[in-house]
């Protein structure tokens, strides 16, 4: 048993009915109209989803946002960019060193300010060690959608010793505005380097329990594979980035093809959307990831194991890091009162769930005119209404899990 | 220990007021009650020419009671020594607690059985209590003893009894499978559960968490449908104790012998769906309303498939009457009706899936996903009626595991042979205990059914949930076909293998190995995991909470 | 092809609906005349030398001095790989278009049919900043006219929060919007 999208939900009691009877609206059918949110287990966040549903098949699905709206955009118009860095933290909360960092390049890139290398790197590892939690929450509430309590335990255990380093850095757990336009906050601590080694021996065996425990499990792939798929050209058209969009077989990394900061300095792989039997590339001495019978390219399972290989590779990225970092300085020399010049700058990076894009237009003074935060969340969640029709209301948590939405930035 | 203990802001400060009230209260009721039982004594005496009956009623239960509210404010009033001595030897307290209530029911068991000795010499009329009396074994031969002894002579009174232990036994061993689950679960999650109420591994939690519930404010929702709401959660509860009737937890430990006690508890359990529909439906709730139909498909959806392989072996031994296919077990391991032949082995394990689906564990917890209905038909449950709930399925839980218990795994029969045993049976107190723990008896059977129950919660905390869809193909696509080959394989069986030849042997023997290996593959898991947890959990944990 | 490249072809196709082009700078745009937009989005999407796939943001912008509201879409072109089906695609080129129109009464034509993106984006224009894109795919019809569905703010928010001149309502449903102290506090 493997296809499910054309599904019949209900036997054909219809059958023997008028059809003129039923074209004419005067069979009354039932369709319920159901809430799903905003406070509901499996939707993320504070994200409400009304579902037209016939039983259990759901027709249609109308996503209401901004339940979490707390005017990022207006506040990036009253204070200066060094201010607004605690308000990207809580863009994606759970990817806070990404939001820093994509703004700090936007506002360096405006300025023309230069970042020395020792702070760069330092940045990626911050970066890549962040991607690292975020897929791991992404994994265990996917999994807890899906019913499988444990692994949730397991990722979230992983993440506590990425928060530890994080700690030790700059004494914040989830919201750090660590990375700075100009730099980091603070240099690393003395054992962080062999700390983040320790935890990197640590970690790098447990995607591949992951994948015991979850990925292959049959249960799971007949809840995820298949389910949800997404055409790159819809993809495309929608404005997906991220794994949702790499999950379709578009291989495309802002890492990669508009190599950002020192990212073209790292040696690392991106996987993409592989159909059954496809070996997705892992770094060596990993075992391979196989994409197991009845995955289709750009399905829920698909972009649920891109996010594990990711995380492979953003090990191997922060390895490189902490093997390549130099001695130096971890700021540049920034003005207290940094003037923005009178110019406008759109500019994105590659977020764990897609590409975070910041549109900031400078007037000459130190407070920009607008900012526009381009979240990757938003975009991934428009696509919920054209993908999640005709299926099965057990399907939409995992839907709507893949997609790996943060309330935060689709409604900033 | 408790001196070195920081000071714990979350524990609970009483109203002194309520507190003295209290103690002042249970006093008085001490005191009254005493002076009740003196005075029932006389009138008893006077009145009755100490008739047992008026004995009782007058006299010994007041007594009972005044001991009951008099240990109530021993409690009360020395709370702090006692909680330092619980504390302290929470471990001890807790097992002997255990073997306490084991040692209780054993010895009514053995009053029961005495008395009804008794009764049966006499010829016809009633037993008076000199007769009781001068039949007690000197060491305990006192005319109290006597009197607690006479109402047992009366089927009503025993019948009372049996089923105050059956209740008894379901709510503890619900409160505690609960406090057990979260254990297993704790631990399977790299975790540990429960750790702080009670001092060791939180052993009071479910009577705390119990205590907590029966406080909680009694919500209908709105629109809902108040007399179904209310009457749901007991037409779920009372269909899994009534189940506990024909269920026979030993040669004898069964309350009612039924000739068609297989069909009797599993047309019972299936009376469980009502509640489930009706809490679903009288919520005024979608969610709920979906959790219950979906519960309603995937019930009765299973229940073909679990009838059909508990048909293998009633086949075999050819009666439906439980105590009689546990009784056909008690040859040693290869007895055991799943060993048997392969088609029985076959019908155990699609039993046993289909039981899950039955009591709704994972992975078949739908109506009750979390993920996507929040709850399913409990979400507008809260307080008690949620608890009957919860009690319900795990009563359904121990029926279904004790009936793989009973029809295919040696019902209350020991690995080893009865037959080596009969010497002990038929000694003195110690040696029918030793007879009890090594051949045959209750504890084989609960510790089998929890056994089977720790299964279901390892398969609950691993996989994942299935969708309704795939639900019901499996029940119809996959399950049914094999229980119906299995029954027909069985059938074939029987007609062409007689029992004794070469294949039947062989069959056996094979089977029985099989299973053998498999248990002792789980031991083999066990050890392991013991042996490497630290490796397991990771090179960075930590052994100890604070705290705890 | 170079942004310079991109600007001409625009300007013998388009002529005057291309109001400005600025190749130079951080964020080469076109300036696009509001009433023929929707034409040259289609040509940026569906012409091969053009290409622009994926439209990565709408930002509304509220230029006050120019008493104008804009719309600002970025873009980007996507090419798959060469040849085989492995390889990365390529960002071929990036390009800005600013659509500006009137204050008062502003109206751009939707393309949420050329670039499903700016569905949503469209409809947060126009909460945040009131502009109006006609031909949107959801609509809502109000005393307001015929004008997207709100997105971030409730239904029937009053006022578009992202206009410089946007004063905080007093109340919202009953739940106070500013208190006494605020409302004396001149708005900045």
């Amino acid at each position: 048993m493997s296809t499910r999208r054309t599904l019949q939900s209900a036997p054909d009691l219809l059958a023997d009915l008028d059809a003129e009877a039923m074209d004419q609206g005067k069979l009354q059918t039932e369709e319920m109209l159901i809430n799903m949110g905003p406070q509901h287990p499996s939707t993320h966040g504070v994200l409400r989803l009304v579902l037209r549903t016939d039983g259990e098949m759901v027709l249609e699905t109308t996503p209401h946002i901004g339940y979490l709206h707390r005017c990022a955009e207006k506040i990036g118009e009253s204070v200066a960019p060094y201010q607004y860095v605690p308000y990207t933290d809580r863009l994606d909360y759970l990817s806070a060193m990404n939001n820093n960092h994509a703004w700090s390049l936007t506002i360096e890139k405006l300025c023309g300010i230069q970042v020395p290398e020792r702070a760069s790197t330092i940045r990626i590892i911050m970066a890549e060690l962040n991607r690292i939690a975020s897929h791991l929450v992404s994994l265990g509430t996917y999994g807890l959608d899906m019913g499988a309590f444990t692994p949730f335990l397991y990722t979230f255990r992983e993440r506590e010793y990425i928060l530890d380093l994080f700690e030790a850095v700059c004494g914040a757990r989830l919201t750090y505005s660590y990375i700075t336009p100009g730099g980091v906050t603070d240099d690393l601590t003395e054992d962080f380097v062999d700390r983040c080694r320790a935890f990197l021996d640590y970690f790098v065996p447990k995607p591949a329990e992951y994948n015991q425990l979850l990925s292959y499990n049959h249960i799971f792939i007949e809840r995820t594979a298949g389910v949800g798929v997404i055409s790159p050209r819809d993809a495309i058209a929608w404005g997906l980035t991220g794994t949702c969009l790499r999950a379709t077989g578009v291989k495309w990394d802002l890492r990669k093809c508009l190599a950002y900061d020192i990212y073209d300095r790292f040696e690392f792989e991106v996987p993409v959307g592989l159909p059954e039997g496809g070996v997705m590339p892992v770094p060596p001495g990993m075992p391979p990831v196989v994409v197991p019978a009845g995955v289709v390219v750009g399905d829920s399972w698909t972009r649920y194991a891109l996010r594990i290989v990711e995380m492979y590779w953003s090990a191997h990225i922060v390895r490189q890091a902490l093997d390549r970092l130099p001695a130096g300085e971890y700021r540049a020399k920034v003005p207290r009162t940094l003037k923005l010049p009178e110019a406008e700058i759109y500019f994105e990076a590659e977020n764990p769930r897609g590409q975070l894009g910041f549109y900031v237009v400078g007037n000459g003074t130190s407070i920009p005119s607008r900012v526009k935060v381009r979240g990757p969340c938003f975009n991934n969640l428009s696509i919920v209404s054209h993908v999640c029709r005709d299926c099965l209301l057990a399907d939409i948590p995992a839907i709507v899990g893949s997609i790996d939405i943060v309330l935060g930035e689709v409604d900033r | 220990m408790m001196n070195r203990a920081p000071v714990d802001i979350l524990r609970p400060r009483w109203n002194p007021a309520y507190f003295r009230r209290a103690q002042r209260g249970l006093a008085l009721v001490t005191l009254a009650l005493v002076a009740g039982a003196v005075v029932g004594r006389l009138i008893a005496g006077a009145l009755f020419g100490g008739h047992p009956p008026a004995l009782i009623l007058l006299s010994v239960l007041p007594a009972l009671g005044a001991m009951i509210t008099l240990a109530g404010l021993a409690a009360l009033t020395f709370w702090r020594p006692i909680a330092r001595f619980l504390r302290r030897f929470a471990v001890v307290v807790f097992y002997a607690a255990v073997v306490g209530l084991v040692a209780l029911v054993w010895v009514v068991a053995l009053a029961i059985d005495r008395v009804d000795g008794l009764a049966r010499a006499m010829p016809g009329g009633e037993l008076t209590t000199d007769a009781i009396y001068h039949g007690l074994p000197a060491a305990i031969r006192f005319r109290v003893v006597s009197w607690l002894l006479w109402p047992l002579q009366f089927p009503i009174v025993r019948d009372l009894i049996a089923l105050v232990g059956i209740v008894g036994f379901i709510n503890l061993f619900a409160a505690y499978a609960i406090w057990w689950e979260r254990k297993v679960a704790g631990r399977i999650q790299s975790r540990l559960g429960p750790m702080r109420v009670g001092g060791w591994h939180g052993w009071a939690q479910s009577p705390a968490d119990g205590i907590k519930l029966l406080g909680k404010e009694d919500l209908i929702p709105a629109g809902a449908d108040r007399v179904l709401f209310r009457l749901a959660p007991y037409l779920a509860f009372v269909p899994a104790v009534c189940g506990f009737v024909a269920l026979p937890f030993g040669s004898g430990w069964v309350f009612r012998d039924l000739d068609v006690a297989l069909v009797f508890v599993l047309a019972l359990v299936d009376i469980e769906v009502l509640g489930v529909i009706l809490g679903g439906w009288s919520s005024d709730n979608k969610w709920s309303l979906l959790g219950a139909m979906r519960e309603a498909c995937q019930l009765v959806a299973y229940e073909i498939p679990m009838g059909m392989a508990l048909l293998v072996p009633v086949m075999m031994i050819g009666t439906l009457s439980l105590t009689r296919i546990g009784d056909a077990q008690q040859y040693g391991w290869h007895s055991w009706l799943a060993f048997q032949n392969p088609f029985a082995f076959v019908a155990m394990v699609a039993y046993f899936i289909a039981s899950l689906a039955s009591c709704k564990r994972a992975p078949f917890d739908l109506p009750e996903a979390e993920s996507e209905l929040v709850a399913g038909f409990m979400t507008e449950y809260s307080g008690f009626r949620w608890c009957v709930f919860f009690f319900a399925e795990y009563a359904a839980m121990f029926i279904v595991s004790a009936l793989c218990v009973t029809l295919f795994l040696g019902a209350w029969y020991s690995p080893l042979p009865a037959s080596w045993g009969t010497g002990l049976a038929n000694g003195g107190l110690a040696a029918r205990a030793i007879h009890g723990v090594l051949f045959s008896g209750p504890l084989w059977f609960v510790a089998k059914s929890l056994f089977l129950i720790f299964m279901q919660m390892w398969l609950r905390w691993t996989l994942p949930r299935i969708r309704i869809d795939q639900v019901l193909y499996a029940c119809v696509q996959v399950l049914l076909p094999l229980t119906m080959l299995v029954v027909l394989g069985q059938t074939l069986w029987q007609l062409l293998v007689t029992p004794g030849s070469a294949v039947a042997v062989i069959a056996n023997v094979l089977c029985s190995l099989a299973g053998a290996v498999l248990l002792g593959g789980f031991y083999v898991l066990m050890a392991h995991g013991l042996l490497h947890r630290r490796r397991l959990v990771g090179a960075l944990a930590v052994d100890h909470l604070p705290g705890a | 092809m170079s942004v310079e490249e991109i600007g001409s072809v625009l300007s013998e196709r388009f002529g005057d609906a291309i109001i400005e082009f600025v190749a130079a700078g951080l964020h080469p745009h076109a300036v696009v005349a509001a009433g023929r937009w929707h034409e040259v989005a289609t040509f940026l999407r569906d012409d091969p030398r053009m290409g622009f796939n994926m439209l990565r943001s709408v930002s509304g912008v509220d230029r006050q001095a120019q008493n104008e509201l804009e719309a600002v879409y970025d873009l980007i072109a996507m090419a798959p790989p060469e040849g085989s089906r492995e390889g990365f695609w390529a960002a071929r080129h990036a390009l800005a278009v600013k659509v500006r129109t009137e204050r008062a009464n502003p109206h751009i034509p939707s393309v949420a049919d050329v670039w499903p993106t700016a569905d949503w984006h469209e409809r947060e224009a126009y909460d945040l900043l009131g502009i109006v894109f006609d031909g949107h795919p959801d609509p809502v019809e109000d005393e307001a006219g015929r004008h997207p569905r709100r997105i971030l703010c409730p239904d029937d928010w009053q006022g578009h929060a992202l206009r410089k001149d946007y004063v905080f309502p007093e109340a919202y449903g009953g739940i106070p919007g500013r208190s006494e102290i605020d409302a004396s506090k001149p708005v900045k």
